[in-house]
C-alpha cells in the first residue's frame, strides 16, 4: 500500500519546490512521503506516521530516546534527516513485537525485570537492546553497560535494564542468535 | 533548523560543482555534528549536498598503508580486522567515539573536515603521519590541522580518503567526559614511519598538538618511565566546567604514560 503524505508547510509554494520524495519501509510497511529536507526521521515517524513510541528527548543525539533501527543498525532518528533514508528499512518500538502482539524476548524481559520507571526512555532502550543482542559484542554486564551507553535513563533503571539484557543473552546462548 | 534545499550529487565532481556554484552550500557526511549545529541554528546553509551514496566509504589494506574512505563510519573502522591488527590504536579510538548509535553514522572524513578541538581522529592522523586525500590533492597531516575548526581544506574541497602508513606501535588513551564521551584529554602515541610522535587532543584551544618534550624522551627510551618526570605547562590549556587547565596538564602526563605502557 502506498500513499503520499505532504509535509506541514505545503501552503508555501517555495516549500513545495524544495520538497523531496522518498520511499521508506517502516515496520514492514512500505510508504512514499514528500517531505521538506529539514524534516528529521524522528519527526517523520511521529508526525506523519503517528508512530509516537519513538520519543524526542534531547533532539541532539545525546539521550538515545529516539533510537530506531535503520537497515538493522541502531541510530538516533533525531540526527537523521528523513531525506537521507530513501529506500531504507526502519524498525521502531512498534515493530518489535510479533504481528499477533507477542512481545519480543527483550520486551518480555524488561517487564519481568521492571527495567523502567517512567518509561520515556524505554522505546529507545528496547530498540538499542534489540540491536545490541544482534551485534553480539556484549557478553558481560560491563560490556552491556558500555554498549548501551547511548541510552540514558533519568529514573536510573540501569541495573534492571542490564539484568533484562543479561537474561535474554543467556537465553540466546543457543546457536540461533550468533 | 532553517530551511534549506537538499541535493544528492551523482559524483564527487558533481558535489564540488554544487559547492562552487553556491557559496552558502554545505556538505553533509554522517551528520552527527552538523545536524545538531543546524538544529541550534548556528549555521544557515542554502543547500545541503549529501555525500552519502558516492561510494566514498570502505577500507583497503596494502602492504605499506591502510586507506580509509572519507565516508567510512566509526563502527566500520573499529570493526575492521586489518585496522585492529595493524593500527590497533586507531581501532580502539574509533570504538570510544560517542556511542553505538553515533558510531553507525559518524564518519572519519566528516570529523577531520570539522576538526573539533576535542575530536579524537586528529591525534591518530598527526601521530601516525597520515595523508588526507581530497578531490584535488594530497595533504600531509603536518599541514592539515590549522587550529580550532580550521583545516587546510579549501571551501569547495572534499576529503575522499585518509591514508595511514603502518606504525610499528600505536595506542590511544582518552580521559572521557562522562556525559559526552568527548576527550577531556586524549593522547595518541605512535612509533612508525613519521618517527616517534605524541599527539594530544581536548586539552588546547587550537585543538590537536604534538608534545615534543614527550617525543624526545620517548625517542631515547620508549617506556612510561622515560616520561614520568615531564611536567606539561598549564599555560594555554583549556579551563572549563569539566576541568581546569592544571588538571588537564596533569591528565596529559597520566594519559601519555598509560598510552605508552599499553602500546
Amino acid at each position: 500500500m502506498q500513499d503520499v503524505i505532504l509535509g506541514t508547510s505545503v501552503e508555501l509554494p517555495q516549500a513545495v519546490m524544495q520538497s523531496v520524495s522518498l520511499n521508506l519501509t517502516v515496520n514492514g510497511q512500505q510508504r512514499e512521503f514528500v517531505v521538506e529536507p529539514w524534516t528529521t526521521l524522528l519527526d517523520l515517524l511521529r508526525h506523519e506516521m503517528d508512530l509516537t513510541g519513538t520519543k524526542k528527548g534531547c533532539d541532539h543525539g545525546q539521550c538515545g530516546a529516539c533510537t530506531v533501527l535503520i537497515d538493522g543498525r541502531r541510530m538516533n532518528s533525531c540526527l537523521a534527516l528523513a531525506v537521507m533514508q530513501d529506500g531504507k528499512t526502519v524498525t521502531t518500538v512498534e515493530g518489535l513485537a510479533a504481528p499477533d502482539g507477542t512481545l519480543s524476548p527483550i520486551q518480555a524481559a524488561f517487564i519481568e525485570h521492571d527495567a523502567f520507571q517512567c518509561g520515556y526512555c524505554t522505546p529507545g532502550q528496547l530498540c538499542s537492546a534489540t540491536a545490541l543482542l544482534q551485534e553480539g559484542h556484549a557478553h558481560t554486564p560491563e560490556e552491556i553497560r558500555e554498549l548501551m551507553s547511548g541510552n540514558l535513563c533519568r529514573c536510573g533503571a540501569y541495573p534492571n535494564i542490564v539484568d533484562a539484557i543479561t537474561q535474554v543473552l543467556a537465553q540466546a546462548a543457543t546457536p540461533e542468535v550468533a | 533548523m532553517y530551511d534549506f534545499a537538499f541535493q544528492t550529487p551523482a559524483s564527487v565532481s558533481d558535489a564540488v560543482k554544487m559547492l562552487a556554484d553556491d557559496t552558502e552550500a554545505k556538505l553533509l557526511a554522517g551528520g552527527q555534528t552538523f545536524i545538531p549545529v543546524l538544529k541550534q541554528r548556528l549555521n544557515k546553509p542554502s543547500v545541503i549536498v549529501d555525500l552519502n551514496g558516492l561510494g566514498l566509504s570502505g577500507i583497503t589494506s596494502a602492504p605499506d598503508k591502510i586507506t580509509i574512505g572519507g565516508m567510512t563510519t566509526h563502527n566500520a573502522i573499529m570493526s575492521n580486522p586489518d585496522i585492529q591488527k595493524r593500527i590497533p590504536g586507531l581501532a580502539k579510538m574509533a570504538s570510544w567515539i560517542g556511542d553505538t548509535q553515533v558510531r553507525h553514522r559518524g564518519t572519519m572524513g566528516g570529523s577531520l573536515a570539522n576538526n573539533d578541538p576535542s575530536a579524537c581522529y586528529p591525534t591518530a592522523v598527526l601521530a601516525i603521519g597520515a595523508t588526507i586525500v581530497t578531490d584535488q590533492r594530497r595533504i600531509p597531516a603536518d599541514e592539515y590541522f590549522q587550529g580550532m575548526f580550521t583545516t587546510a581544506l579549501a571551501p569547495e574541497e572534499i576529503v575522499t580518503a585518509i591514508e595511514f602508513p603502518i606504525p610499528e606501535k600505536s595506542n590511544y588513551e582518552k580521559f572521557r567526559n562522562p556525559a559526552s564521551r568527548y576527550a577531556m584529554v586524549g593522547v595518541f602515541v605512535a612509533k612508525g614511519p613519521a618517527g616517534i610522535r605524541v599527539a594530544i587532543t581536548g586539552a588546547a584551544q587550537d585543538g590537536v598538538f604534538r608534545h615534543t618534550a614527550m617525543e624526545q624522551a620517548l625517542a631515547t627510551n620508549w617506556s612510561a618511565d622515560a616520561i614520568k618526570g615531564i611536567v606539561t605547562p598549564a599555560d594555554g590549556l583549556n579551563s572549563d566546567i569539566h576541568a581546569s587547565a592544571e588538571y588537564r596538564a596533569h591528565l596529559i602526563g597520566v594519559m601519555t604514560r598509560r598510552a605508552v605502557a599499553g602500546a
